[in-house]
This record gives structure tokens, sequence and C-alpha cells, in this order.
């Protein structure tokens, strides 16, 4: 049976319940949502007087009423040190979305820390250091003296602070945010120049999007406004249903059904509104492909299952043919770009070309081009494009972002309404941080310098290497080898001499091993390896600032304690600071101690007012006074004034037709196809007879880490799974729920079997970075020349593991395609 | 549907004569002066027993609309024909689900080709053949599921619900 709560009623809000500011901490959409704490010993009632909503709720509420929250929205936790009701509930009045929560974001009370009701008992709530053979829990003290003393020896060695690595989230929402962002930043890029570093889903310091920003286009660049605006969608390698919901479900949504009509004769008067049209690029039929077409009809969605890797050939067959036709936007493009000509006759590629690389048909490239181009009733027609990792974590991954982006250019919809060429983003952003300059182009490819033997200290922030790596089979096994020198050495000497304990860390680090400490909110897989772990907060048991996929700023206002000991990030960085900067001084080496002031920061909102507010373009505007004021709608950075007690923010980017070059242009790029990019793509095709695709799923999307201790996501996928055809199953001699092995020569990895009918033969598509089966297992090291993996064209053979297991025999495996 | 109204009218006795004896209680133990006095509620909602139909009137995968706990709370009654965990009735197939939404409300639309119960507000759908599984969409829970029970002359009551029902903060108003 499916997992019930047996929960038939909930606790009411009174109406006198404290009220503070959310944005969900999963999804880059960062929905609105309101916290509501209450005594625990008090209750509302069904009155109208007695309730927050003023509302009788002892009748029957109707469909969307704000007046319902489920279990999930419902918990107990700490609010100075008193236990509190909590309600986290969507916000009906966030521009965002409009009242509505995901399967993520409506269970973050759930997915709390409370000791009263069990949940997230995971949560790291103290120190912990390797002693006596096993993780011990100890004090702050104790833990960040060991850990500044073996990173200033590593440091001071040969190699200076190369010795140092790190691994560090660079985002917003949970595990991010601004505050936290410029703590690390400043810690490893202004009192250090710490170069081998990487980011927490690539094994580098890098844009996933150079290319656009290369041309002058900042990759989120509209407003979400613009989805209900467009004529048409262009969406490649995104799969929104799932992975953007509310976005997808609150603005895409009306312009399929035709009810956002008002807004575009409101804002858009004078021109044709015909129905609006997606085009959807991606090899799998998609949950997001079914929602349109019931939402548009077939006849105005059209899904371009092109041959994975190709993206390319069709974005530059679908310049061609537009420059062809001359439904280009000659006035944008003179006033506002370069090298189009130039660019156009280098990418040329002919429909036919592109047909027989794709693996698409003729007239559907055609009807494409037509549906993004083709000018209405004289005027030009408004297309929105959008991409995500199908595109970025695909083939040759910076020219194929630059040859979405030329076509989004050359028709003139950026900056301008219902336009837009975007990321659509996986968490929040909320990056301000000192200049990387430092660390170069290509950055370090750090995962491959730790399996050579390189780095004697590993600093980790919330990244899970062993989850969220290519490579990451190999990965494994070589680090886990480092690690445990060091933990082995560590045996060897009582802890309580501490200057005995660091010679053996720093001699075991010279003879190959690796001191790694772990800062996260949760133990994980690579923190299994480490001898440090240190507490860290999430978002809401700290005041935490992020924007979201339209820039959109807002201030999660702390509601609940940090479990324990924990603390936020920027305060862990910050400490960390302080004891290096006493180690060096004991050293003698002040004038590289001085390196480490600055760093007397009491609060998060201390680190947020010398990081954001002093650097960032528009900071001086924004403080956390104001941003509690602005609620859960926010303002769209760059905040450009602070008037009439409101932050002024910028609706869309290069709205005046000036841009990010040097010249005040973008600038369009080459994008010549070669195939299959990365080294060992190719031959691991040849040799191996399934396609991996691979990508996230509704039920558990950027909130994993917290899923992996909730019984209703665990209910649901005790196993990551992998969709295959019938004919390949009965091929394989597989049923539906059986645990199957995926490998190659590079790794293994297990995922549970999912009947897909619309799959194509020889092509599966397995859920990424799960805990119970990591997909990373089986992708090769190749990389583009910029360190960007290629996670999405891997290839591997498949056998029977085990029939379906009795923890998966509850599981429906029926299509999860919506059927009007 | 037939029937309908007179158990919804079971349901509202219960209601009205546990409220009597509530009261009754507190009366009871209000002689303490100047102390507030705690009313002994349940720890959980009484569920009423509401005859839903007899087997005799169910045709295979034909959902027949039922509400329980009450009329403002609607489901389906389906004999699946096949035998399920949590399954009622000589088959083990008969099951009983609400059928709003348990995302935002909205009325789910039986399939009858998949035996699942599908949302139009935002594509939830969820499997009669496993307790209501959500196999696609945005609630947090799984479907609320009737509790059935059958008499040996094959009258089926409903006697509880496993999760939340849509719209209500307590399952029993």
């Amino acid at each position: 049976m499916a997992f019930k709560r047996q929960i038939d009623r909930l606790p009411i809000i009174p109406a006198d319940a404290k009220k503070q500011n959310v944005t969900c901490h999963f999804c880059i959409v960062g929905c609105g949502y309101h916290a509501y704490t209450w005594p625990v010993n008090k209750q509302g009632g069904t009155e109208p007087a007695q309730n927050i909503f003023k509302t009788d709720l002892s009748k029957q509420q109707y469909p969307e009423t704000d007046a319902w929250y489920a279990p999930s929205m419902y918990n107990v936790v700490q609010q100075n040190g008193q236990d509190v009701h909590i309600v986290i509930k969507p916000d009906k009045d966030c521009e965002v979305n409009s009242g509505l929560g995901s399967i993520r974001g409506a269970r973050m009370a759930e997915l709390s820390y409370s000791r009263a009701r069990a949940t997230q008992q995971q949560r790291l709530t103290q120190p912990m250091v390797f002693r006596y053979g096993q993780m011990q829990p100890t004090s702050w003290d104790d833990a960040l003296d060991l850990v500044a003393r073996v990173t200033v020896a590593m440091i001071k060695e040969p190699g200076g602070e190369d010795n140092l690595f790190v691994s560090a989230f660079d985002h917003g929402g949970a595990g991010g945010g601004y505050e936290n962002t410029w703590g690390t930043g400043k810690l490893y890029f202004q009192a250090m120049k710490v170069k081998n570093i990487r980011i927490h889903n690539r094994p580098a310091y890098n844009s996933e999007v150079h290319a656009t920003r290369d041309m002058g286009v900042g990759e989120l660049n509209n407003c979400y406004e613009d989805a209900e605006l467009c004529d048409t969608i262009v969406a490649v390698g995104t799969n929104a249903y799932e992975t953007q919901t509310n976005y997808f479900l609150n603005h895409w949504v009306p312009n399929l059904r035709g009810t956002s009509a008002d807004k575009k004769k409101q804002q858009l008067p004078g021109e044709a509104y015909p129905p609006a049209r997606v085009i959807i690029v991606d090899p799998r039929r998609t949950s997001t492909v079914a929602a349109c077409e019931t939402e548009a009809g077939k006849d105005r969605v059209l899904h371009l299952a092109i041959e994975s890797g190709t993206d390319m050939v069709l974005l530059n067959a679908l310049l061609t043919y537009i420059a062809e036709k001359g439904w280009q936007d000659k006035a944008f493009i003179s006033a506002s770009t370069n090298d189009f000509d130039k660019v156009v006759a280098a990418n040329k590629t002919s429909i036919a070309d592109a047909a027989a690389i794709t693996g698409l048909k003729p007239e559907d490239i055609v009807k494409a081009a037509t549906w993004i181009a083709e000018p209405k009733d004289g005027k030009r027609r408004r297309t929105m494009f959008c991409y995500e990792k199908g595109l970025i974590w695909g083939n040759d991954n910076y020219r194929t972002n630059a040859a979405i982006v030329n076509v989004a250019l050359a028709t003139g919809n950026i900056g301008r309404p219902g336009g837009g060429c975007v990321r659509m983003g996986g968490h929040q952003e909320g990056y301000s941080r000192p200049s990387d300059a430092h660390v170069g182009k290509p950055a370090a490819y750090v995962d491959k310098l730790l399996l050579e033997g390189k780095g004697g200290v590993h600093h980790i922030w919330a990244c899970d290497h062993y989850k969220t790596t290519l490579n990451a089979h190999k990965f494994k096994q070589t680090y886990k080898k480092r690690t445990d020198m060091v933990k082995d050495a560590m045996n060897a000497v009582p802890a309580g001499d501490k200057p005995a304990l660091v010679a053996a860390i720093v001699d075991a680090i010279k003879k190959g091993g690796l001191f790694a400490v772990d800062v996260d909110i949760v133990p994980t897989k690579i923190g299994e390896a480490c001898q440090v772990w240190l507490p860290a907060a999430t978002s809401g048991e700290m005041n935490l600032t992020s924007m979201n996929g339209e820039r959109r700023m807002r201030l999660t206002e702390r509601y609940m304690d940090p479990p324990g000991e924990s603390m936020p990030d920027a305060l862990i960085a910050a400490r960390i600071a302080n004891n290096m900067e006493r180690v060096l001084r004991e050293l003698g080496d002040a004038k590289y101690a001085d390196q480490f002031k600055g760093f007397d920061w009491k609060t998060e909102e201390d680190a947020f007012m010398d990081g954001y507010n002093k650097h960032e373009k528009g900071g001086e505007f924004v403080t956390y006074e104001r941003l509690r004021a602005m609620g859960t709608n926010g303002f769209q950075e760059p905040a450009t004034a602070f008037k009439d007690g409101k932050i002024v923010g910028t609706k869309r980017l290069y709205a005046d037709g000036k841009f990010g070059g040097k010249d005040g242009k973008a600038t369009f790029m080459e994008a010549k196809w070669r195939g299959l990019q990365a080294p060992g793509k190719e031959e691991q095709k040849k040799k191996f007879k399934y396609l991996v695709n691979n990508g996230r799923t509704n039920h558990v999307w950027q909130s994993a880490y917290l899923d992996q201790d909730n019984e209703f996501l665990m209910d649901r996928w005790p196993y990551p799974f992998i969709e295959m055809n019938p004919d390949d199953m009965k091929e394989l001699k597989v049923a539906q729920g059986d645990l199957v092995e995926i490998f190659n020569d590079d790794g293994s990895t297990q995922a549970m079997v999912y009947p897909t009918p619309t799959a194509k033969k020889g092509h599966t598509f397995m859920l990424f970075a799960y805990p119970t089966g990591v997909q990373g297992n089986v992708i090769n090291a190749g990389t583009n020349e910029l360190i960007l993996p290629n996670y999405k064209q891997t290839w591997a053979n498949i056998r029977k593991l085990a029939a379906a297991p009795a923890g998966v025999r509850h599981l429906s495996f029926k299509s999860q395609e919506y059927k009007a | 549907m037939k029937g309908c109204d007179k158990l919804i009218d079971v349901g509202r006795r219960q209601f009205l004569s546990r409220g009597v004896l509530a009261t009754a209680g507190a009366a009871a133990t209000a002689v303490l002066p100047g102390q507030a006095v705690a009313k002994p509620n349940p720890a959980r909602v009484e569920y009423p027993s509401n005859r839903l139909a007899n087997v005799s009137q169910l045709k295979p995968n034909t959902p027949m609309d039922v509400s329980y706990p009450d009329k403002d709370s609607p489901g389906i009654l389906i004999k699946l024909g096949a035998r399920v965990v949590g399954g009622a009735g000589p088959d083990g197939d008969i099951v009983a689900f609400s059928t709003l939404c348990p995302h935002k409300g909205f009325p789910l639309n039986y399939a009858a080709a998949d035996k699942t119960l599908n949302c139009p507000g935002h594509y939830s759908r969820f499997d009669c053949e496993k307790g209501g599984l959500q196999i696609m969409g945005q609630a947090t829970q799984n479907l609320p599921q009737f509790t059935l029970r059958v008499a040996a002359n094959g009258d089926i009551f409903a006697e509880g619900v496993d999760e939340l029902i849509y719209g209500r903060l307590s399952n029993v108003l």
C-alpha cells in the first residue's frame, strides 16, 4: 500500500499567529510562502474570529482555497528554544506561484528539523571529528582548531594555497544564498587565492553558460510573465512541469490555455494574438509534453525528439532558414549586435543536413522555424527561448549554448516583452564573491587532480561528489583510499595531543593522503570519507537572501532555530578565518594572518552588509529591513533605486537594447558541428547498447538531501528509476520494478525498471544524482574544453540484478503522463 | 446516487450525538471553582459508519459516485475487477477514494483504461490499484482512501479515511 500519514485533523492557525516571509529553498522558481508559528499549547478554532483565515472552518472549503493546508505543511519546531506549531503554506499573493505549492515546496514544514515529531533527525547538530576509529561529537573550538591547524600547515608547505582544494556551492536557496557565498568567497578568494576550487555539481569552477555570457547576454534576462505574453515558447532540454513546476503552471499554462489574452491586449496593444504554441526539443517524451498537449492541443505543440546531443545542428538550421527567409529582426541586429552575417555564413546548415543528423523530419524543422520567426500580420513574432540541462549538460555545450542565443538574437527576442533567452535553472541564484579571476579559464579539473593524488586538504561546502560528479565510481574508490590514509594516521596518535595529531595528519598527506572537512546540514556520501563534519544551518533557520529565475530577490526570514549547535555557513567561514588568523599569528606570520582580518561578523546580516550591500550592482539599495517590507514578491535584480519605501528593480535586462559586450552590443558566435565532442563519448556509444539519458524528476528535485529522510518520498522512490522501452525489457528479461545494473568501462550502478512505452528502443532515462543509485558512476571523465561535464550522452549495457524487491511491490508503474 | 442522502443523515446523527455527549461531559466536571476545565475530546475524529452501496450494485471497473464522511466530501466506490492490497469484499477488489485532489481540491476524473484518478487542474495522477499512490503530480500526500467494511449481506460501509481530505482541517466537520 502507498504510504499514508493517518492524520485526520490538524491544529488550526490562530488569528494572532506570527507570520514571516519564506521563499521556497528548493528549486530556481522560488515560490512565495509564509511561515505561521504559534505557541505549542495554543490553537485556533473553526469560528472565523478564532483563525488566521477569518473563515468558518467547520465547512468544506472550495478548490484553491487559502484556508487549508496539508499535513506536510505542518510541524512542531523550536523558536528561541521553545516548541511552537508551524505551518508553511504557499502565498496566494506571490506573483511567482499565486498560492500554488509543488510536491517539493509544500513539504518544507515536514522537511524541517523537529525533535517533537522526529522529522529530519538525520540533521547534523554538532561538530564531529574522526577520533578513536569513528566520528565523534566535539566542540566548535576543538573542531575549528584542528581544521585551522591542518589547513595552515598545508598552505605553508611548498605549493602554498594550491594545496587547499575547495568544493563550494555558488548558488542561492538552501546550501547557498548571498550571505553564504560571500562568506566562503571572502575566505577563499580574498583572504586566500584558492584556485583548485569546484562547484557543487561539476568538477571545476566555471560557468555552465559561458557562451551566452561571452556573447554579452546574461542568462537570466527575462521575467516569468514573458511566458504569458509570447506567441511561441521554445524549450530545449528542459522539463518545466517537473522541475520548474509553478513557473510552468502559473505562467506557461495560462498562455497555452488562452487565459493570458487580456494581459497581452493590455501590455502589447496593436498586434495579433495568435493562440500560443510551444516547441519542445527533447529526445524523450516528458510529462511537460503531455501537459502542453492537454492545454494547447496537439496541433500547437511540436515535440522534436532529436537524436541525443544534436541540438546545435537543429539550432543552426533554424538560424539558417530564418535568415534565408529574411525573418530576422534587421533593425535590432543592426543597432544591438555584431557579426550576424559572419555567423550565419559560418553556421550555415541546410534543413536536409539537419534532418539527417538530428533524425527529425525536414518539415518539422521548417515548422519550428516558422513558429519561431514567421511575422504575424507583418509584425515580429514574440518567441521566448529557454533551455536547461539537456543543453547545458549535453554535447558540446559551449557552442550549443551559443547556437540558441544566436537564434534568439536574430529574431530580436531578448530584452522585449514575450521574449528572452534564458536558462530555466536548477536551484536559485545567490552569488556574491570577490573576483575569481585568479582561477583562470579553463578552470582546474578538480576531481581529476584529486584522482591524481593532488591536494592535501579538502574543504567541502554542501557538495557531494559521490552523487553529483562524472566518473563517480573511480572518484569514490580513490577518494576513500586517500582519506583512509589520514584516518589511519589519526588513529595512531592520541587525539588529545594536538601537535602530534597535526603532525601525523600532515605526514599522511605527504604520503598521498587527504584531510577532508565536510560542512553540511546532513550526513553526505562524501562525508563518510571525511575526518571533520561541521554542522550548518539552512534557510529559515537563518535569514537568507537569494534570487529566482527572473532575478527576483527575497529574504527568507529566520522562522525557527537551527538544530543543535549548527550555524549559518557564512559564520562557519568566518570562524574558520578567525582560527586561521590565530594559528598564523601563533606561528609568527603576522603578515599572512592579517589577510584573514575582516571576519568579525556576529550574524548573517553582517555578512550580507559586508558582501551584497557593498559589492553587488544596486546592492546599496538593499537591506534586510527593506527586503522584509517587500515580502514574498521582493524585487527583480538589479536594484536601481529606493523610492517611496520600495526597492525599485529591473523587470527585464537589455530592455534598452544595450547588451553586456564592451561596445554595449551582443555578439553572434560561431558554433560548428563536430559530432560527439567530449573525449570517450563516441567510443562509448559504439561499444555499449543503451543510451543512458538522465535527469531529474518531479517528486524529488533540489530536495534529495532532505527527501532521503522523508517517508512519503522514499516510499515512492526507494531506488532511482530507469525508464525502458518494453521491447528492451523483453530482450533483457526484466519486469517492472526489477533492479538492474547499468555498467560500462567507467563504472556501474543500479536502478529500478520503469516500463515506458513512449521511450525509443535502445533509449533509457535514469534518475540523476540519487542516493541509492548514482548515475554518475557510468559517466566517463571526458569534458568540454572549459571542463563542463557532459552527463547526458552516456551509453552502457544493462543486466538484471534482482527481481523486484518487496520494497517496490507497492509501487505504481503506470504512465506518468496526464491524459485529458 | 440512490441511498446516499440517507447515509449522510446517519453521519449527521452520529456527529450530533457525539456533540451532545461532549457537552454533557463538560457540564459534569464543571464543578471545580476557579479552574478552566479541559473537554475530554478523543485523540482522533470519530468516523461515522455510512452505508455506501451493496456489492450487487457494483459493476467491474465502473465507478459509483459516493460521499464520505458527509455529502460535502465526494468520492468514488469502484470494484476494480482484480484483487488489490487494501481491497474489500468477497473478491478483495472494492476500494473507495476521495475525489478532491489533495493538491488544490479540483475534482478528479476516473480513467477506466488504467484505473487511475486524474486531476485536470495540475495533471496529478493517482493509482486506484495501489492505494491511491500519486503516480505523478503536485499533491504532497497520496490520495485519501475510505476504509471499507462489507457486511454479510453485501452492504458496503465506509468507516474511516487514511489521509486528510482536501478543504477541511478535520476529516469529520
